[in-house]
């Protein structure tokens, strides 16, 4: 292959040089009848699972048929996406904060053949190219993060478990049965990308096992002080070690201080984390951002550790869809799975999960801790 | 012929759900066989090694990647996030796979012609990969060799009139939810204020002088579909002062069963009828609505706008008419010191096109001259409050201290007095006082 110049000239960074442009403005995209009818749409329903109509002042209406798609995507498929969107849609389609692809037509009779359409290709390995669905009181794509396909500090891959997670559900994904809507988050590490720490379910890479010290190369590669500096419970000292007779400058690890969070390794390449046993999943359970109701919530740890199990994590998906289910025998209309697990108290939710409480799920770190504990009478006994 | 052998990502195949390895597959294939003869510029079986070094990472149970390089445009800090494989011999394909953040439009609306140039763009100097999007809201393009950066950001600046989003200790690329463009309950144009802020603040956005990344999201109601509240270090979320309006013959017409509840969002059960007592009025947070039988009355000064009411009635209750929106700050996941939600700082800001949001960029600059004097480095601005506590954000602001900015007051009354909030001041006379108190 031969390098093909784009009419950037390295040698004069600067010639016809454009920068601090931004994004393309939102209403270059914007479809006519979103166009037409911005901020006056009057109300919306649901039609069916994944397909939503919004109706204006104006009269005008917008359907929407919603598509689950995979976050990790290629040009061969945009291409299809585009190819749907310029059979059905005059060119336009929009996606969705939780990965979803949205196709919008300003007129009823177009949306079954669009949903046909949507429903009838298939990858060549048999899954749904485009499921519709992902609406109202139901399972909607999972948010994820990079995983093994991209990311140097991952405990878990993110594709990998939700792929196999949303196989698992996929029927919440078609229908709308539950309670409330169930928001289900992926993030590799703890570093969040996916900030799953709000989610009804969270899924969570975690580490096991302190850095691995390299240390012939630690004090070429990394600087001792900022690495030390990063850890935020003070495991980490500056030290010297013999390395095959001769003495490095390296760092020391308080190994029972550790908290595994990764913090050094993103400072300091020499001290990787990964581990085949150490890594795998956390559990989170009950989390919400939206305000109705009851006020936003964080995620709470219900399983410390669960193996990564490639390719399909059953352990995971399993305790999930256990979840899932009891949610939905359980709760009330409305009642998102935080709320419920609040009304029945936390000690019923593990019974009705059938999941065990071990010590790990009760906080010891700093000042949060204590507001967790129990600082009542008030509880109720396992049945 | 496959170049690896992937035994166990062909088991993610199968199922219902959408198979990113089948999709890998056909690009793989597209890649080879390249119909269209195209000249490419990174290794045409760069997907065939992506998908090898994944297998080799399930079958090991660990990352094959290593920490990014310092790889970027001219000028830029961020934007470009470097990415190298530990498996290089092994790999060729994906040694170097450089991932760029592309600055996506608001409410992700595109269209195809659009998409297309960015895809041919991407085949051409990238591997064809991409995520649609990555969690902050850009387009992720995946996977790139070095000198083919500068290339396809000329490319896309000077063909696409697109710019890159941010990565580092800068502002993030700054994302909104689909707002007025398609959402009764949007209080304020969230594309708008996105936009103009992001344009305001490409400075920021591409040349990181921050202690650590500081997110803007915008979300038009509290319902927060962006998660505003949750991911964002400041953020923006759409609500209002005055009355819900009530279309009492549309709550006639639910009470009476003609329209579902919640968009009929619960149509895959039978909940039984609607019970508007049960399902409204005893939900509301603060009690504030009754149900006679005949009309539905808010008590509105009492209403908290949780949007309980309005999203499980939308063809009965809107929104209220004095729009604007409320400014929290500080969240953030939980490195380092724990996750921590957004702090309400400004109850309620108008949103004004007309001057510019100059009322919103009031509140933002002030909060930016004082994290990056007193933040310490890798400190996010949730932490550098809770480390110096919300007084000196108030101070840093010039904002009055509300109620509303507190769940409670303090329960414990170590209060930091000030010398000149004291009455004499603390300088005084020992020789004075031990006139009156023997030593």
């Amino acid at each position: 292959m031969a390098f093909v110049s784009s009419g950037y000239n390295p040698d004069k960074p600067m010639e016809d040089r454009i920068t601090d442009i931004g994004p393309r403005k939102y209403d270059e995209f914007y479809p006519e009848v979103i166009a037409n009818n911005k901020g006056k749409w009057l109300y919306h329903e649901i039609l069916e699972p994944g397909i939503l109509v919004h109706v204006a002042e104006s009269g005008d209406k917008v359907f929407t048929v919603r598509a689950g798609g995979c976050r990790l995507m290629s040009t061969t498929h945009i291409r299809e996406i585009c190819e749907i969107a310029d059979k059905h849609c005059d060119g336009h389609v929009r996606f969705t904060s939780r990965n979803n692809i949205e196709f919008m037509v300003d007129s009823e009779d177009k949306v079954k053949p669009l949903k046909d359409d949507l429903e009838s290709r298939k990858f060549a390995g048999g899954s749904f190219k485009f499921p519709v669905g992902g609406t109202g009181a139901g399972i909607t794509n999972i948010v994820h993060t990079q995983g093994w396909i991209h990311c140097h500090t991952p405990a878990t891959d993110a594709s990998g478990p939700v792929k196999a997670t949303m196989d698992v559900l996929f029927d919440d994904f078609k229908d709308m049965r539950l309670p409330a809507q169930l928001r289900v988050s992926l993030a590799c590490c703890l570093n969040m990308c996916g900030a799953v720490h709000c989610s009804d379910i969270a899924i969570l890479g975690y580490h096991r096992k302190p850095p691995l010290m390299d240390h012939e190369y630690l004090d070429k590669m990394c600087e001792i002080p900022l690495a030390v500096a990063a850890c935020p419970t003070a495991a980490l000292k500056p030290s010297k070690t013999e390395f095959k007779g001769q003495e490095v400058k390296t760092i020391a690890v308080k190994e029972e201080r550790c908290m595994f969070c990764g913090n050094c390794y993103t400072m300091c390449p020499s001290m990787p984390l990964a581990d085949t046993e150490g890594d795998g999943i956390v559990i989170m359970a009950g989390g919400k951002v939206s305000n109705r109701v009851s006020a936003p919530k964080f995620s709470k740890v219900v399983v410390a550790f669960l193996p990564n199990e490639a390719p399909r994590w059953p352990s995971t998906t399993e305790c999930i869809k256990n979840m899932v289910e009891a949610y939905a025998k359980g709760a009330n209309k409305y009642e998102r799975l935080g709320e419920w697990a609040e009304r029945i108290g936390w000690e019923r939710f593990f019974e009705a999960c059938e999941l065990d409480f071990t010590h790990h799920l009760i906080d010891d770190f700093r000042d949060p801790a204590y507001y967790t504990w129990r600082q009542t009478t008030q509880f109720k006994f396992s049945k | 012929m496959a170049k690896h052998e992937t035994p166990l990502l062909d088991q993610l195949e199968s199922g219902p759900w959408p198979s990113f390895v089948s999709d890998l597959k056909q690009e793989a294939e597209k890649r080879a066989k390249n119909e269209e003869g195209l000249e490419l510029q990174i290794p045409v079986d760069v997907v065939d090694d992506l998908m090898g070094i994944l297998e080799l990472s399930f079958k090991h149970g660990r990352t094959h990647w290593k920490h990014g390089g310092i790889v970027g445009v001219f000028g830029y800090g961020g934007g470009v996030i470097g990415r190298y494989a530990d498996q290089p011999e092994q790999f060729p394909g994906v040694a170097h796979f450089h991932t760029m953040r592309i600055n996506q439009p608001g409410g992700k609306f595109y269209t195809t012609e659009y998409l297309r140039k960015l895809c041919d763009l991407w085949d051409f100097r990238g591997s064809g990969i991409t995520n649609m999007h990555g969690s902050t809201g850009d387009i992720i393009l995946l996977g790139t060799t070095t000198p083919q950066i500068e290339e396809i950001f000329y490319e896309m600046t000077h063909n696409m009139n697109q710019d890159l989003g941010g990565s580092g200790s800068n502002l993030r690329t700054p994302s909104d939810c689909v707002g007025e463009a398609r959402c009764e309950y949007s209080c304020y144009d969230t594309q708008d204020l996105c936009f103009n802020l992001t344009q305001e603040y490409q400075d920021e956005l591409h040349r990181p002088a921050f202690p650590y990344k500081f997110k803007f999201k915008f979300d038009g109601c509290p319902n927060c579909c962006v998660a505003s509240i949750a991911r964002s270090d400041m953020a923006y979320i759409g609500t209002w002062k005055d009355d819900i309006k009530i279309d009492q013959e549309a709550v006639k017409a639910y009470v009476g069963g003609e329209f579902a509840p919640n968009g009929g969002s619960h149509a895959g059960r039978d909940w039984g009828a609607f019970d508007i007592q049960a399902e409204v009025v005893d939900l509301c947070p603060t009690k504030c609505m009754k149900y006679d039988g005949d009309k539905l009355a808010i008590n509105n000064p009492e209403c908290v706008r949780c949007m309980h009411c309005i999203n499980t009635m939308p063809r009965a209750l809107r929104i209220g008419d004095d729009r604007g929106l409320s400014i929290l700050v500080g969240a953030k996941a939980p490195i380092l010191d724990g996750a921590q939600m957004g702090s309400l700082l400004v109850p309620f800001v108008e949103v004004n096109k007309d001057d510019d949001y100059q009322a919103i960029k009031d509140v933002i600059e002030p909060i930016w001259d004082w994290w990056m004097e007193e933040g310490k480095n890798r400190e996010r601005l949730g932490e550098t409050m809770k480390r110096l506590g919300f007084q000196a954000l108030l101070e840093a602001t010039g904002l009055d201290p509300v109620p509303q900015m507190v769940q409670e007051p303090r329960t414990n009354p170590y209060i930091f007095w000030k010398e000149e909030e004291v009455e004499g001041g603390w300088t005084r006379d020992i020789d004075e006082f031990r006139k009156h108190h023997q030593r």
